[in-house]
């Protein structure tokens, strides 16, 4: 069987760092698009401690940034997705769809290209 | 107004506290933008949650910080630890045996306390409906003074059942508890009880040993205590038996119940017999004129569930005003529920209102307790600080060597916890052997509880938080000093001095106000019993009533123990001379203010009354048997000729319930009731009831025992069934500065505690300072000091402190003294020698500690001292 190795917040997260401009994809900013985009709240110090696994697994790199005045002028951590990220994403992604076209209510009616 | 809103501080300090430091920038910068965001579609109240929120979500294992050091086998430290707290004790014995005598008799004293105040805490509590039971109690304007009496008028309970029953489920009405002679066939023993309504005993959820609780309902029933039942009838079934009371009531036994607790104001009630009983039998009770105007009973009431005290109180306030004579509605009596829970501890009652009782006194003794306990923790705390010069060396090598702080402190904290618990183990065995004295001081019959485990659990955690307190700042402090500084001996022990000597001054001044406090208590007792009583109590005895048969043959009696040398006179009165039972309003003379209503005690006696106690005739004459007219005559004390403002008062008529009677007489105060308080206005009249007491003076020149045995032969001739009792007026006398006494007693042992505890400090301290010094002497020994310099330099610091206390002492010792001797209307002006005493006292003894170590010091050879090293 796949071992797909992503839970599905971690998932979730890694996406939303994928979609945040580069400059933009630290944790607080990360927590915004998670509640833009799923309408779910989620507290920063839950998001930092899946981003800071993710990270330890390698999926995840991350720079400190000189932060702006909005900051109040305190650093921030820059999240950006490795090439073993990318390619656990899309593993992720693959397997899922896989499993889609054989389930029978769906069968043939699914189309989806990469 | 940028600066007003911003994030909270609080907890973002809290974050700093556990976050990893290397997260703190980026999740500070985070929440800024969170809260700055948040606030411009919120109020601030709930951006600040929204913060607090998000800073408890950080608690995660990712974020935390870790621990730098962890330990592998704590076990091994904590052996290492109790091995050099060991030898530091043995090392140190003078110090540890400073330390552990001190705490161990503040920690005596203080069990001791806490036993007491729980004790008195538990007065009523095993009573099941504890909580909602409470007692109808009365207060009358007297005089334009609000008095507060617990007794009532029978007619009373009918009434609130009657209109006010729905907020009760009992209402029970007894008499007053006395001592009666209760007698089986066998015996005959004066034994208190009391004559109630058959709810009494559900009331109170006795417990029935045999019988049954509801045969009260029967009249003829009587329920025993256990140990009543025991004392009669021993082995054998009681129930059935046959006894009498006075002498009067025949009553068959129905139950036996439980003995009442002694932390329980019915402990001593003996047996309960039915108020019918004593309703239908006793003719007075039955045809009263008006049945409102005695106040001889009690009435106790039982709350029902939706009740509470305070809305029955309102309730029933008005039940007896309503009822009452125009005469005794002036009295305004407004009637109110006093709790059972507050029967014993808030009992005592001012002008209506209710101003304490025994709290002060358990407040009082808990407050003492925490200071004594005090002062052995300081004692304790500066013994280790005035080490702790010795003990930073040791801190330093321990810190080189790789000790953490968290173990410095394990090691400090398990140094005094062993030592308190030394002192607790000895506290214990002091304990055990001061307990009967106690008991006895204290009047009380507690016992060590060495079986019950919530004890031991208290006595524990009890003895661990002593020493967590007791090591606070050597551990704390000491733990805290840097390696380098305290190997190099930078650490001087000069600046933490202040704090040392400011928990000296703290001990010396308790000492000074309990000192001046034991002084003052002594003082006003003696005061208050070196009072002219106005007659002489030596020799004076007081015989309860017994048989009819005596009073009848009064005169031969009489002349009988007179000619036989036992007695020198005997006479006959209401009560006993120390006691005044009854008063009276109904008194009018000329020129009262109508609206006036105000009680007179009243006092009868027989003809050679006066004569007997050898009261002071200031004016008129004496009561004679020779004058029939005189059964119409009264004799009036100072204060009763003052306050009715009678001129000449000899020959004056005053009328007593209507009758005209006439003034013979004004004798001198004499000192009745409590003998802080003055004198009442008195009236006496003649009394010629079978019910009085004999009042004998016994012959000085006679054998006490051999003239009572004497006065009991002749009364058995009249009186062969009643057991001969009697009392001694001035002993009876004494009893009425038993309370005070104790509070005496009391004071001198704290006091003596708090001397000794601060005696052994600066023993302790005094001895380290001359240690430290040591070479300093020997210099200034050499450079021709002599022994009187050096003892003056060494003990000028401690005179300093004691005198700092003894000025912060006095003013405080005045202001709590001054408040106690408010309770009492006969008192002293507190002495100013007192307090110079206390000082002088306190001085002296410090001084005399201190030169202990100063002088032997201070006469070592130079050539020693300077030699080492």
């Amino acid at each position: 069987m796949l071992e797909t190795r992503l839970g599905d917040f971690e998932e979730v997260i890694m996406l939303m760092i994928g979609i945040l401009e580069a400059e933009d994809a630290y944790s607080f900013r990360i927590v915004q698009e998670f509640k833009s985009q799923t309408g779910r709240t989620v507290s920063i110090g839950a998001a930092h401690a899946t981003l800071d696994r993710l990270e330890t697994k390698g999926f995840l790199r991350s720079e400190i940034r000189e932060g702006s005045a909005t900051r109040g002028g305190r650093r921030k951590r820059i999240y950006a997705i490795t090439a073993l990220g990318k390619r656990v994403l899309k593993e992720s992604m693959e397997f899922k769809v896989t499993l889609w076209k054989q389930y029978p209510a769906f069968a043939g009616k699914f189309n989806m290209s990469f | 107004m940028k600066n007003t809103d911003s994030p909270p501080r609080l907890p973002l300090r809290i974050l700093r506290i556990f976050i990893r430091t290397e997260l703190m920038d980026e999740v500070t910068g985070d929440l800024k933008e969170l809260y700055d965001m948040s606030r411009l579609t919120r109020s601030r109240f709930i951006c600040r949650l929204i913060i607090w929120y998000e800073v408890i979500h950080y608690l995660r294992p990712f974020a935390l910080r870790k621990t730098k050091f962890i330990f592998v086998n704590p076990y091994c430290m904590y052996k290492s630890y109790f091995k050099t707290s060991l030898r530091g004790m043995f090392k140190n014995k003078l110090h540890t045996f400073i330390n552990i005598t001190g705490l161990s008799v503040a920690m005596a004293t203080v069990l001791i306390i806490v036993m007491w105040v729980g004790n008195e805490l538990a007065y009523e509590k095993n009573f099941k409906n504890y909580q909602r039971i409470g007692q109808v109690l009365q207060n009358v304007t007297n005089n334009g003074y609000v008095q507060t009496w617990n007794s009532i008028p029978y007619p009373l309970a009918d009434e609130v059942r009657k209109n006010y029953g729905s907020d009760f489920v009992h209402v029970v009405l007894t008499s007053g508890k006395y001592p009666h002679l209760l007698a089986s066939e066998t015996k005959k023993l004066n034994k208190s009880g009391l004559y109630a309504e058959p709810d009494f005993t559900t009331m109170l959820t006795l417990s029935m040993l045999a019988g049954s609780a509801d045969a009260i309902k029967d009249p003829s029933s009587v329920l025993l205590s256990a140990s009543t039942a025991n004392a009669y009838f021993g082995e054998a079934d009681p129930i059935g038996q046959i006894m009498t009371i006075d002498r009067e009531f025949t009553v068959k036994v129905a139950g036996v119940y439980e003995d009442i607790p002694t932390n329980s104001i019915f402990s001593d009630m003996h047996f309960i017999a039915a108020w019918d009983l004593l309703f239908n039998g006793t003719g007075w009770i039955k045809h009263m004129e008006d049945p409102w105007r005695p106040n001889a009973f009690s009435l106790y009431v039982q709350l029902a569930d939706h009740a509470t005290f305070e809305e029955a109180s309102a309730k029933i306030k008005d039940a007896k005003l309503k009822k009452v004579s125009e005469a005794l509605a002036k009295k305004k009596p407004e009637l109110f529920i006093h709790p059972m829970s507050q029967w014993h501890l808030y009992d005592k009652f001012e002008n209506g209102k209710l101003v304490g009782g025994r709290i002060q006194y358990v407040r009082l003794f808990g407050i003492v307790g925490s200071f004594v306990l005090l002062m052995a923790c300081i004692n304790f705390m500066n013994l280790s600080t005035a080490q702790s010069e010795k003990r930073a060396k040791e801190v330093g090598i321990r810190k080189a060597i790789g000790s953490i702080r968290s173990q410095l402190v394990a090691q400090f904290f398990s140094e005094s916890i062993l030592t308190a618990f030394f002192s607790l183990a000895l506290a214990l065995l002091l304990m055990q052997l001061m307990m009967p004295f106690f008991n006895a001081v204290a009047g009380k019959n507690m016992s060590m509880q060495w079986n019950n485990v919530l004890w031991w659990l208290i006595g524990i955690i009890f003895t661990i938080v002593i020493g967590l307190i007791a090591g606070s700042y050597p551990a704390l402090y000491l733990s805290s000093i840097s390696a380098g500084k305290a190997i190099k001996g930078v650490h001087k022990g000069g600046h933490h001095a202040i704090p040392r000597k400011v928990l000296v001054t703290v001990q010396f001044t308790v000492s000074v106000v309990l000192m001046v406090g034991t002084a003052v208590v002594f003082l006003q007792i003696k005061h208050a019993k070196d009072r002219p009583v106005g007659y002489s109590a030596n020799g004076l005895i007081a015989v309860p009533p017994m048989s009819p048969d005596i009073h009848k043959h009064f005169d031969v009696v009489k002349s009988e123990l007179v000619k036989s040398g036992a007695i020198v006179a005997m006479a006959e009165a209401v009560s006993p001379t120390t006691e005044q039972w009854s008063s009276s309003s109904q008194f009018d003379w000329k020129g009262k203010d109508p609206d006036l209503s105000v009680d007179f005690p009243t006092y009868g006696v027989s003809h050679d009354y006066g004569e007997t106690i050898g009261w002071e005739i200031k004016g008129g004459r004496d009561f004679s048997r020779d004058r029939l007219s005189d059964s119409t005559a009264l004799i009036l004390n100072e204060s009763a000729v003052a306050y009715m403002g009678l001129k000449n008062p000899i020959g004056e008529t005053i009328r007593w319930g209507g009758q005209a009677f006439e003034v013979i007489g004004v004798i001198g105060d004499i000192v009745v009731r409590s003998p802080y308080e003055p004198v009442s206005p008195t009236i006496y009249f003649l009394s010629t009831s079978e019910e009085n007491f004999l009042i004998m003076r016994i012959n000085p020149t006679f054998a006490t025992t051999a003239a009572l045995d004497k006065i009991e032969t002749v009364c058995k001739k009249y009186n062969a069934d009643i057991p001969f009792t009697y009392e001694f007026t001035d002993e009876a006398y004494a009893r009425k500065f038993g309370n005070e006494e104790r509070v005496g007693t009391l004071a001198t042992i704290f006091a003596t505690l708090a001397i000794l505890i601060s005696c052994l400090g600066i023993f302790g301290l005094s001895s380290f300072m001359a240690e430290q010094r040591t070479k300093e002497i020997g210099v200034r020994k050499v450079l021709g000091a002599s022994l009187f310099d050096l003892w003056r330099l060494m003990s000028k610091d401690f005179v300093l402190l004691v005198l700092i206390s003894c000025v912060i002492a006095v003013p405080t010792a005045y202001t709590i003294l001054s408040s106690w001797l408010e309770n009492f209307q006969y008192r002293l002006g507190i002495p100013w020698w007192t307090f110079l005493l206390a000082t002088f006292g306190t001085l002296f003894i410090t001084m005399l500690t201190v030169s202990w170590h100063t002088i032997s010091v201070a006469r070592v050879n130079p050539v020693k001292s300077l030699r080492a090293e």
